[in-house]
């Protein structure tokens, strides 16, 4: 069955969603709603936060120990549920940081020659 | 990690669904926020969430262990399918549940009683000292070997670098009188080192120490001196003192003399196999013993680190030390005992105890195992007949895409599904089994009382089940789970003759149970004609159910003077015979098959010379005039002894006729003739010779012995000293013998002479001959309660697939029916189809049987193994049930319509 039929231009690169919800952590606790909503405005609405991916990856984070949750109300007095950032999370986020940041080079590197 | 996300993953699940139910209301409020009505507002939100279970889903599969998901889906459909055919599911289970329970029960025995250590702390430390004497013939008979001297002892113990400790002990019974009725206890006395070798510290006071050990004064006669301390048992602490602390320190008279109490033991403590009331020191008086008195067991505690050969060869090397450092008195020489060749074989205390029992647990064991492969057998072809009735479904899952594997494993899950059930049903079984063997156990039988089900036993349960269910299953499964999806789709529902390969699996579990059905019934008949054998045997007494026996001993504290301890002993007997209905009373030293401890010695008849003054040893028992006549022994030649020989002291003797054969030819040529026990000593004259008495038990052949009277002079003490026997079993021949009201006139009469002698081991004959065959009536029962049960499910087995087959021939049976067939001649068919897989099966049976049944020699007695009565009944029954097994359906077949059978299709 196919789970996702997101256009290509919105669909978000491989393994870089963990990566984005430990980052949009960092500032704060936060639930769901505000992580998809984050992701997608600090990107400028390039990135889309398709929820089917959104929750499971929140699922593995927590099960790494890298995020933490509790339940809390939201801003509007709604139950929710937040996640913060552990010690353990922090650090996964800096080794994934650089390790994007090394791809990203290595990548515009290889396309460079081709654009000029 | 993954088994505890496992266990909670329907608890974030859960979780899941809140957390995306919240989101829901988070949006759907800032979609309301923004102007859009409610039901557009939650619309608009579930659309952005999107397909909340399929996240769900994702999240679940995170966290799955595919193999225990797919098992645990397995076992709920297997539940489901087997609760759906609740008469085969009950059949099955309850097949498995006697298969498995009785091998549960017997499992749990042969674990307590042979694979559990010793209740003693570092019971695999501890050793019997067993030693062999091939040139002390007759002595060497014995299956105890030679047991030690006290003079043995002192050189071993002192002298040995092999043991922690070391010591000796004897059981034996005595009189205590002050507290209730006077009482004859069960005694044991232990040198020094016996509890210190066992290591079981005192439930309170203490252990007997070196310094009770050392006698205060010397006794009238005999090596050990007077000593004046016991522990008691915990059993006797609580019936006679409630338990109480106080005890300690305080007199009890023991052989009416008073004795300090220093200690109990605890609940359960045995020495080997003895379990006594008392514990007494045997305080050996050091200046009286001598080389010989071989009547004391030797225990001993091996220091860590030393081997059994070791050991051995350490009291070896102690064995001339012994025979140089005592005396027999006189100018004896020590070195003569080289002759009888001693050799220590020391053996661990657990094989000690166990002794050759475990021969017949294995048997048993062994047997109930065939049982359990029957049973799963028979639970298979049930599952071969359901799986062939489920091969629609099987092909209808198979076309819906399931995989062979995945059709093998809900097949397997179903079967290990039903040994699971069944073991835990085996469980119940087993307890109610375990209490049935308890109490039809052999009270010999070592260790009854430690039998319980332990962690093993239980570990064994769940492996037998799980196992058996593995292989119920595997059958059925590889059989029917391969791609035959268009064949079964398109035969389904009709009843198209069979083909002979979709019978072979049947068959074979058939050939293969009558096989094993032959093997039990073979080892049960043979039993029973162990029994019957036995049965024919003359035990050397008759009518033992009119046979009385009661134990009396009379201790040198109560009556010193031997003359008159036996005439108090005639005046028992005289006040017994006035009972009214009483025929004849006499006394001996024991009565036949009593297992006390045995006396023997050399006897060297006139005129025959034994090379090196080694003449074989007899067997001796002190038999008062009247005794061997009220037993029933026939006289064979002369005649038996008079009070006038005993009181005189006339140097008369009876013998045995085994015995008068060996040395004189026959019966009446030995009277008249000559017996002495030493070289020195005067000549006793054989005036009778008596039937061959089965003293060590029915199945033990008669020994030779030499009969004395019970008070004789002393050969050692040639001043005129006497020897009497102090201990001595009564034998009352009466109708009445064994009813109350008869043991109560016998108590009266005896305490009418003297009231301070109590009476043990009240008994008939009877009793004391059926304790001897206790082992092999409970190998039969074990044997006959196997091959009843292997015999049933056997036939069951039969009957199923006769009943099967036919069920599955109808059409053609119709047909022959329509087209003439006689009904005796479809009868004959089916019929002779049981007969010849029955046997098949009984001649592999037998075949087998021959090889198995050398395996239970040492229980048979007096046939071969490959009796020859036994292995032809035996298969003759069988094939006798299968006809009837195989009669009832073909029967059935027999009575076919044709009419509607073809209308049908």
């Amino acid at each position: 069955m196919p789970r996702r039929e997101s256009p290509l231009q919105n669909e978000m690169p491989l393994g870089t969603l963990d990566m984005l919800v430990l980052q949009t952590l960092v500032l704060g606790p936060a639930h769901g709603h505000t992580i998809a909503h984050a992701i997608e405005r600090g990107s400028e609405d390039v990135l889309q936060v398709e929820h089917g991916s959104l929750y499971p990856a929140l699922h593995r984070l927590e099960d790494r120990g890298w995020i933490a949750s509790f339940w809390g109300s939201s801003e509007n007095n709604r139950k929710a549920k937040y996640y913060r950032l552990t010690p353990a999370g922090r650090k996964q986020l800096s080794v994934q940081t650089t390790r994007w940041e090394q791809v990203v080079r290595a990548i515009g590197r290889i396309l460079k020659p081709a654009t000029e | 990690m993954s088994i505890r996300r496992f266990w909670r993953r329907a608890q974030w699940d859960r979780d899941r669904s809140d957390e995306m139910e919240s989101y829901l209301r988070i949006e759907t409020d800032e979609n309301v926020a923004r102007g859009l009505p409610y039901d557009e507002a939650r619309a608009a939100a579930l659309r952005k969430l999107g397909n909340s279970t399929v996240i769900r889903e994702e999240i679940y599969h995170m966290n799955t262990i595919a193999l225990l998901d797919e098992l645990v889906r397995d076992m709920r459909y297997s539940l489901r399918m087997l609760a759906r055919s609740p008469i085969f599911t009950a059949a099955a289970l309850l097949t498995l549940a006697i298969g498995i329970g009785a091998n549960a029960a017997v499992f749990s025995v042969v674990n307590s009683v042979l694979v559990r250590p010793l209740r003693y702390p570092k019971a695999e430390q501890l050793v019997a000292l067993h030693q062999d004497a091939p040139g002390a013939a007759g002595l060497a008979n014995a299956a105890d070997g030679l047991a030690l001297s006290p003079s043995m002892y002192f050189t071993y113990a002192e002298q040995n670098r092999s043991f922690q400790a070391l010591g000796v002990w004897t059981a034996g019974t005595a009189n205590v009188t002050g507290l209730a009725e006077p009482e004859q206890v069960r005694t044991v006395e232990v040198s020094d080192g016996v509890l210190q070798a066992l290591g079981v510290p005192p439930a309170a006071g203490r252990w007997l120490l070196a310094g009770d050990q050392i006698p205060e004064a010397s006794a009238a006669s005999g090596i050990s001196g007077r000593s004046s301390t016991v522990m008691l048992s915990y059993g006797y602490w609580q019936r006679h003192f409630g338990g109480e602390q106080s005890v300690i320190g305080r007199n009890l008279m023991v052989d009416s003399l008073p004795r300090r109490i220093v200690g109990v033991m605890p609940q359960g403590f045995r020495i080997v196999k003895a379990e006594p009331d008392l514990i007494l020191p045997l305080a050996f008086d050091r200046g009286r013993v001598i080389l010989a008195g071989f009547g004391f067991n030797g225990i001993a505690r091996l220091k860590p680190g030393v081997t059994i050969a070791q050991a051995n060869a350490d009291l070896a090397r102690l064995l001339p030390v012994w025979m140089d450092t005592w005396s027999n008195g006189g100018n004896t020489n020590g070195r003569w005992y080289e002759n009888w060749r001693i050799r220590p074989t020391i053996r661990p205390l657990k094989q000690q105890v166990i002794g050759n029992v475990g021969d017949v647990l294995w048997v048993v064991m062994a047997t109930i195992a065939l049982v359990m492969l029957i049973a799963c057998a028979n639970v298979t072809n049930l599952l071969l007949v359901r799986a062939e009735a489920r091969q629609r479904e099987l092909a209808l899952r198979a076309a819906l895409g399931a995989g062979v594997a995945r059709i093998v494993r809900s097949l397997l899950a179903e079967s290990v599904m039903l040994g699971v059930m069944g073991g835990a049903l085996g469980v119940v079984v087993a307890y109610a089994g375990l209490r049935l063997l308890v109490a039809i156990g052999p009270a010999n039988l070592p260790r009854l009382n430690e039998i319980s089900m332990d962690l093993r036993a239980f570990g064994f349960t769940l492996i037998l089940s799980v196992v058996s269910g593995l292989f119920l299953g595997l059958i059925p499964a590889f059989k029917y789970a391969g791609p035959q999806i268009s064949a079964a789709l398109q035969s389904a529902g009709r009843t198209a003759s069979v083909s002979r390969e979709r019978h072979r699996a049947r068959n074979v579990l058939v050939v293969a149970q009558v096989a094993i059905v032959m093997v039990l019934l073979v080892s049960a008949g043979l039993m029973i004609r162990t029994a019957q054998a036995l049965r024919t045997v003359e035990p050397g007494f008759t009518g033992a159910e009119h046979l009385q026996t009661v134990r009396i001993a009379i201790p040198s504290s109560l009556i010193a003077d031997p003359q008159l301890v036996t005439r108090t002993q005639n005046n028992l007997a005289d006040k017994l015979s006035a009972i009214p209905g009483v025929a004849s009373v006499g006394f001996a030293s024991e009565a036949p098959m009593e297992a006390e401890p045995p006396d023997w010695d050399n006897v060297f008849p006139e005129g025959k010379i034994y090379p090196g003054d080694v003449a074989p040893l007899r067997r001796f028992e002190n038999v008062s005039p009247g005794f061997l006549h009220t037993l029933g022994a026939r006289l064979i030649a002369g005649r038996e002894f008079t009070w006038t020989d005993v009181y005189d002291l006339r140097p008369a003797v009876m013998i045995s006729e085994k015995l008068a054969r060996e040395v004189w030819g026959t019966a009446s040529a030995a009277v008249g003739k000559r017996l002495r026990q030493y070289p020195n000593t005067p000549w006793q004259e054989v005036i009778g010779v008596v039937q061959d008495v089965r003293q060590n038990g029915i199945q033990e052949m008669a020994p030779t012995i030499v009969y004395w009277p019970v008070l004789m002079g002393n050969l050692f003490v040639p001043t005129g000293a006497l020897r009497v026997t102090r201990a001595v079993t009564f034998v009352i021949r009466s109708e009445r013998a064994g009813t109350e009201s008869f043991v109560n006139q016998v108590r009266q009469a005896v305490w009418s002479v003297n009231g301070s002698l109590p009476l043990a081991s009240v008994r008939t004959m009877r009793e004391i001959y059926e304790e001897s065959l206790a082992t092999t009536s409970f190998t039969l029962v074990m044997l006959g309660i196997a091959g009843a049960m292997a015999m049933m499910l056997g036939l069951v087995g039969i009957y199923g697939v006769i009943s099967y087959t036919v069920s599955q021939r109808k059409r053609e049976i119709g047909i022959r029916v329509a087209l003439g067939a006689e009904p005796g001649a479809l009868r004959w068919l089916f019929v002779r189809y049981g007969l010849a897989l029955s046997g098949a099966g009984a001649a592999i049976g037998l075949g087998i049987a021959a090889g198995l049944t050398q395996l239970m020699k040492s229980v048979l007695f007096g046939i071969s193994p490959v009796d020859p009565l036994t292995y032809t009944a035996v298969p003759l029954v069988l094939v006798a049930a299968t006809v009837l097994a195989s009669y009832l359906p073909a029967r059935r077949a027999a009575s076919v319509d044709p009419v509607e059978t073809l209308r049908a299709e």
